[in-house]
């Protein structure tokens, strides 16, 4: 049955019993964490702040940040609140050296981010009638996971493709007529341009809509998914330290992503001083987890730049919504829906005997991320024989895949061969930015 | 023994193969042969000169990524059968050649071949004892 929300008296609620609510489970957060999460209580002690000064929302700005260093300080069980053997998952992200973001689980906190992903389905016009395809992949990656369970809460008919195998994923959406995709946008323009060259019209697929995240896009990407599989295309955005995808989602308006402020206070803030911004204003988006249980993190900044908007939505949600990223405040890419930081590059260089000196070279062509980093040999690299160099360059590629979840195409390049402006070599080319990507 | 040969990285790009050729001729060394070895993505330049290390010098001091590499040249009748009988003498000893080429000077009457095999010693030994007449860089230059 149609329904227009999942969970209507979380989603349309009134805006002061939202506050009210979100002072509650603040208050109440604040104490949890202060007592069972070590690592944080050290650092709102070193900030002077206790949890009775933590009153309501209003008092937020006084509590410490946790950024990204924080969660590799603290790996594995740094930033845990509950008893071991009351999580249920973990799930993960790749990580800088060695050392991953593990995020923990208990049940009610699958269950919570379940409910964000089926709002998300409803949202875009889902109910328990529908064939839902989820080709995200499946695994650490919190992507394959949460739509997977999203849809299972909305009692759709749950395909659980994980990424890729494009010809398995055209017969199952032909033969069990598949109504949602989910799935990274690249990957759904790829599935759209693969359907084509198959000879398949828009009208051939029983696809009504996407719900497509984890990646940068554009409207003009958009709205090549939509004509090309005949759907409507949704945005939505998560991040696997909060829970997943699932943090905010699009509408039937969609513009912006409303975030699921019951669960999640999101702040903007200046990234160079910390400040907070009043809404409207251009900063870096920050998180307090109001309901997490196992790994609930109080301020997290994700260093994703986006604008916030109160402005009433026609579709009666109250929930604040977000642009699309316009951009980060830090050097993290996303390539093919995995996060990528160039620091993660310098350790496997330097773990197989390469000198810092690459270059990353991102591009999208026909809906793909391309993703070269020219490397540096050192003297002792040269070789008269190609294949020496060649296999150099596979062996190096094989490390990279262990690091970062995807493969790269080295180009081994001869020593101070890559430019460099004012002595500094450029690190990150970006070509996706001619695109119109904020990346 | 071996004579020296000049190896040089060579990115598959725009003008990467002027600056080599430019800083050979403006050093005034003469080549004797070359050969290419490519891939998609690189290739790489096998030269032998007049002068390896001028060569060498002038090519490092234009940014190309360079190095020495000792190989066994031979010369050998210019005329049938002489290319086979010096190959199934080194496969007779199991000996592998990585890769090989060939030129003819302006006497015509020999041919000079260079061989890059792992072992340089042991290769030039089998020769020599089969008669084979090696190249030194005496004989590179004076051709």
């Amino acid at each position: 049955m149609q329904k227009r929300y999942f969970q209507p008296e979380n989603e349309t609620m009134p805006l002061d019993e939202l506050k009210k609510l979100q002072d509650e489970k603040l208050v109440k957060q604040v104490k949890r964490v202060y007592e069972n999460v070590k690592y944080y209580r050290d650092l709102m002690d070193e900030k002077g702040v206790s949890p009775d000064d933590i009153k309501g929302i209003d008092d937020l700005h006084k509590l410490p940040f946790l950024k990204k260093d924080d969660l590799r300080e603290a790996y594995p069980f740094g930033l845990l609140a509950s008893d071991l053997k009351d999580c249920v998952r973990i799930q993960s992200t790749s990580g800088t050296t060695g050392k991953r973001v593990v995020a923990f689980y208990t049940q009610n906190d699958v269950d919570l981010w379940e409910d964000c992903c089926a709002r998300a389905l409803v949202a875009a016009g889902a109910t328990d009638e529908d064939v839902c395809q989820v080709c995200y992949g499946y695994g650490l990656f919190t992507g394959g996971a949460g739509l997977h369970g999203g849809s299972h809460k909305l009692g759709s008919l749950t395909l659980p493709m994980s990424s890729g195998n494009t010809d398995r994923q055209i017969q199952f959406m032909m033969d069990l007529g598949s109504t949602i995709l989910c799935c990274t946008p690249s990957y759904a323009a790829y599935i759209g341009e693969t359907l084509k060259e198959k000879g398949y019209k828009p009208e051939d697929n029983k696809l009504k809509m996407g719900i497509f995240g984890a990646e940068p896009w554009t409207e003009e990407m958009r709205r090549d998914i939509e004509k090309n599989l005949g759907i409507k295309a949704y945005d939505i955005y998560g991040l696997t330290e909060l829970s997943g995808p699932g943090v905010a989602f699009e509408c039937e308006e969609q513009r912006g992503m409303h975030i699921n402020e019951d669960h999640f206070i999101a702040e903007i803030i200046n990234p160079e001083t910390g400040e907070v911004l009043p809404v409207g204003e251009k900063g870096e988006l920050v998180f307090t987890s109001l309901d997490k249980e196992a790994f609930p993190l109080l301020r997290y900044r994700t260093r994703d730049i986006c604008v916030l908007s109160r402005e009433k939505c026609s579709c009666g949600r109250t929930f604040i919504r977000m642009t699309k990223p316009l951009g980060r405040s830090d050097d993290m890419m996303i390539i093919r829906g995995v996060n990528v930081f160039p620091s993660q590059i310098e350790a496997v260089l330097l773990n197989n005997g390469y000198a810092p000196n690459y270059q990353i070279i991102v591009d999208r062509i026909n809906n793909t991320d391309t993703f070269d980093i020219n490397v540096e040999m050192k003297d002792e690299d040269f070789s008269d024989i190609p294949i020496n160099i060649t296999n150099k360059e596979k062996a190096l590629q094989a490390a990279m895949k262990t690091m970062l979840g995807i493969n790269p195409k080295i180009h081994l390049v001869a020593p101070k061969s890559i430019e460099r402006s004012e002595g500094k070599a450029v690190r990150i080319i970006d070509k996706r930015k001619r695109l119109g990507i904020n990346v | 023994m071996a004579i020296k040969q000049i190896s040089i990285f060579v990115e598959n790009k725009e003008g990467k193969l002027v600056t080599i050729t430019d800083s050979i001729a403006n050093a005034g060394i003469d080549i004797r042969a070359l050969s290419v070895a490519d891939t998609q993505e690189f290739g790489i330049f096998r030269l032998i000169v007049t002068d390896p290390e001028k060569a060498k010098e002038a090519l490092e001091s234009s940014g190309c990524f360079v190095s020495i590499t000792k190989v066994v040249g031979v010369s050998i009748p210019d005329e049938p059968g002489s290319l086979a009988k010096i190959v199934n003498i080194l496969a007779r000893h199991n000996i592998n050649i990585e890769y090989m080429y060939a030129f003819i000077t302006v006497s015509k009457k020999f041919a000079s071949v260079v061989l890059r095999v792992a072992d340089n010693e042991a290769a030039e030994k089998i020769l020599t004892e089969n008669g084979i007449r090696l190249l030194v860089e005496e004989d590179i230059v004076s051709m």
